[in-house]
């Protein structure tokens, strides 16, 4: 079985990390975001991921080649030269997918438990050419809804941004598909989800089956951080042992081994560390992601904030409000960081009490 | 040659812009570098080898005052009195009501006048050296400040040749000169003279009212007279007072916030002339004065220009810049203290930060916003890991989440 992974361009809503590493690759709770997707669609037997990109492949498969021999799967890149939307992509990377087989499609800001079995078993059982994803969310009035025969799970409409409630289940974006969908779409700039989706509902073609457990777009620092945790607290339920435990930990915290915890700290809940990182004593880490051979000072204070590679955070610090640091970002002794989002490179030496993107 | 000396010190109601920490204590008691405000002129009157005599004139109750007096005359070996002004009389009214009193016994040649709300070297021997020798009446002490701040102040106008004052204009509109009063005087005996004929003078001129427009031609109320307006003004130019340069420190205590700037330069004299008073240690960084009752962990920081009162509790890993931390105030492990005053037994909770923004400027506002110090008052509480910014905080208010550029009630 085959795979497309919608990469797309420069994920510039997750600015200031996406300056150094293309999205895919930068660390989602200590892992490579498109290695979760990979790994999950290794677990049901697909034996060739195709990546569509428009941007520096070349970054992404020097990253990903070690992979392919580890993980037993192929993956292919299909370059868009110009953005081809959701659905074109599809087209350009037709040879590649086409096995006769049915193909699993995804977005790749996506983390979820990734139930791609059941998703397949479903897909099988129904028989129609297409079935999506659909996860329940509390406010649908900001997204396209999912209507549908709650029976069968045969998709009726779409409604985009319904002002009256209609449903509470939305594209999660990840589906499968049969072959025949390649004969519907051209390789040109396409919407899968405004075009393509609602053509197939009219044939009904379309299923959809809930997605149980959690769901989040990770594509901006703000769910970034909340995705992080809704997957921290779900390896507790899976995996408690590969999170940390210690009188110094409070909630789900993952820590890699290679990086130091000095006494007097208190970490967590929901905070990933990645390797070679120190955190000094007397630090006061909550819901942070801080990215490998990063230095937090002493007695710092760091609440829901990313902190990129290679930085140093100095002693006493506050630093809160979705604060994003880039790569080799160093802040001087007491100041406060107060939702910055902080380019690479940069050193800080005076506070910044405001949210304020500091170039 | 015998001195004496008076320390203007006002009223509660001089003290509202100290709050919320003159809701516990006369301002003028307000511990700056771990002394009461007016300790420092205390001090410096007691080493002038010829004082007699301190006289405090103002209108507090006599029992908020009566312990500091008592242990401080004894302290510094030196007679202290309180004058109570029944009514209020202003600065020059008072001083002259009191006149008498002043100098009935001891004769004195010079009476240093100070007023309680400025913090400076008060170097009063040199003042009384050139008062001596230009033998006018009365000498200001003058300091320059920066242009853009001199009509905060009293704008001295002085001929370089004489040292005469030759104008006097009480915060002016528009720049006048970057000379200020310091609020430091020498009088001679003869000075309450021609304080008496100037009020006299002022009297008489007030009955000229123009009957048309009495509301607006109408003077002030003359039952109080003030030093500055009503005595030196019209002096001004007329051969009596002189003007002493004075170059070191200088700074008013205007309100609570101003004295973390005043501590700091105390802290720099006291460097310079009592540095045993400082503590000294691994742990610390300038200038630092530190209660032998309080117990700060090893591995707090401090530093530099901080006060630390009796009985404080310092944690763990606390950090603490530019602060005034009052008695039995706890502080808990990691939290951050800068540009902060503590009031009594306040508490900042763990990983807590406390932070002012320095403005060094007289202006306690910013385009509309007040940026200053953050203020505690007494038994005031922050929870832990909240950010307290710009704030200030009446006492014993306890805040559990973060507050930034607010007064909490």
């Amino acid at each position: 079985m085959k795979a497309l992974i919608l990469v797309g361009g420069f994920g510039t809503r997750l600015r200031p990390l996406t300056l150094s590493k293309p999205k895919p690759i930068v660390e989602f709770a200590n892992k490579a975001m498109i290695l979760h997707q990979i790994e999950a669609l290794c677990k049901v037997g697909v034996t060739e991921v195709v990546l569509a990109v428009n941007y520096r492949p070349q970054l992404m498969s020097a990253y990903l080649q070690p992979f392919e021999e580890k993980l037993g799967i192929k993956i292919s890149y299909s370059h868009e030269t110009v953005p081809l939307g959701t659905a074109g992509p599809l087209a350009l990377a037709k040879e590649l997918l086409n096995d006769g087989e049915p193909f699993f499609v995804l977005n790749s800001d996506i983390i979820c438990d990734f139930p791609f079995a059941d998703l397949l078993a479903f897909h099988r059982a129904h028989g129609g050419e297409g079935t999506i994803m659909v996860t329940k969310v509390e406010e649908p009035s900001k997204y396209g809804v999912v209507v549908y025969k709650e029976e069968t799970g045969e998709i009726l409409k779409f409604v985009e941004k319904p002002q009256v409630y209609v449903g509470n289940k939305i594209n999660a974006g990840v589906y499968i598909f049969n072959p025949s969908i390649l004969n519907r779409i051209q390789p040109k700039p396409t919407s899968i989800e405004k075009e393509v989706f609602p053509a197939m509902a009219a044939d009904n073609q379309l299923y959809c089956m809930q997605l149980e457990g959690f769901w989040m777009d990770v594509g901006q620092p703000k769910d970034f951080l909340s995705g992080m945790g809704l997957y921290l607290n779900s390896l507790k339920q899976k995996t408690p042992e590969v999170l940390a435990t210690g009188t110094h930990i409070i909630g789900p915290v993952l820590i890699d081994s290679t990086t130091v915890i000095k006494p007097g700290c208190l970490i967590g809940p929901n905070v990933t560390i990645g390797p070679n990182c120190v955190i000094e004593e007397g630090a006061r880490l909550v819901n942070t992601t801080v990215l490998e051979g990063t230095t937090v000072g002493k007695n710092s204070w760091i609440k829901s904030s990313i902190i990129g590679w290679n930085s140093s955070i100095g002693k006493w610090v506050r630093m809160e409000n979705t604060s994003v640091l880039g790569e080799d970002v160093h802040v001087a002794d007491e100041l406060y960081i107060n939702g910055g989002k902080i380019l690479p490179h940069k050193s800080i030496s005076s506070s910044i009490p405001e949210p304020e993107i500091i170039m | 040659m015998t001195s004496k000396a008076i320390i203007l010190i006002g009223g509660p109601s001089k003290g509202t812009r100290f709050r919320p920490l003159s809701l516990d204590i006369p301002k003028l008691l307000f511990p700056v570098a771990g002394k009461p405000m007016i300790y420092h002129h205390i001090e410096a009157c007691s080493k002038v080898p010829s004082m007699k005599e301190i006289l405090l004139i103002g209108f507090f109750k006599e029992e908020q005052l009566k312990d500091f007096i008592q242990q401080t005359s004894k302290q510094l070996n030196v007679p202290i009195r309180y004058i109570n002004e029944e009514k209020v009389l202003g600065t020059a009214g008072g001083l002259y009501h009191f006149r008498d009193i002043i100098l009935s016994s001891d004769n004195p040649e010079s009476i240093f006048v100070l007023h309680s709300d400025v913090c400076c070297s008060f170097p009063l021997e040199e003042l009384q050296q050139f008062h001596q020798k230009y033998k006018r009446h009365c000498t200001i002490m003058g300091t320059q400040v920066a242009k853009e701040y001199a009509n905060q102040y009293g704008c001295l106008v002085r001929d370089e040749n004489t040292a005469e004052l030759l104008h006097f204009a009480e915060k002016p509109e528009t720049f006048v000169s970057s000379l200020i009063n310091c609020g430091v005087y020498c009088f001679s005996p003869s000075f309450f003279d021609v304080m008496g004929k100037t009020m006299v003078d002022l009297r008489a001129s007030n009955v000229n009212i123009n009957s048309d427009y009495p509301e607006i031609t109408r003077n002030r109320n003359l039952e109080t007279l003030r030093l500055e307006q009503d005595i030196f003004v019209p002096l001004a130019g007329t051969g009596t007072i002189s003007v002493f340069p004075y170059q070191g420190f200088w700074r008013q205590i205007k309100n609570a916030g101003s004295s973390v700037y005043c501590q700091e330069l105390y802290l720099n004299h006291y460097a310079k002339t009592k540095p045993e008073i400082l503590k000294k240690g691994d742990n610390i960084i300038g200038n630092v004065i530190i209660d032998p009752s309080a117990e700060v962990d090893p591995t707090a920081i401090i530093g530099p220009d901080v006060y630390i009162g009796p009985n404080v509790k310092v944690g763990k890993g606390v950090r603490i810049i530019h602060s005034i931390v009052l008695d039995s105030t706890i502080i808990k492990d990691h939290a951050c203290v800068i540009y902060s005053i503590l009031g009594w037994s306040s508490e900042v909770g763990l990983w807590t930060r406390v932070e002012g923004i320095p403005n060094y400027t007289p202006f306690l506002y910013s385009q509309e916003k007040r940026k200053g110090i953050t203020i505690f008052g007494s038994g005031a509480q922050a929870n832990g890991e909240i950010i307290v910014r710009n704030c200030i905080v009446m006492p014993h208010k306890q805040l559990d989440r973060s507050y930034s550029n607010e007064i909490i009630l």
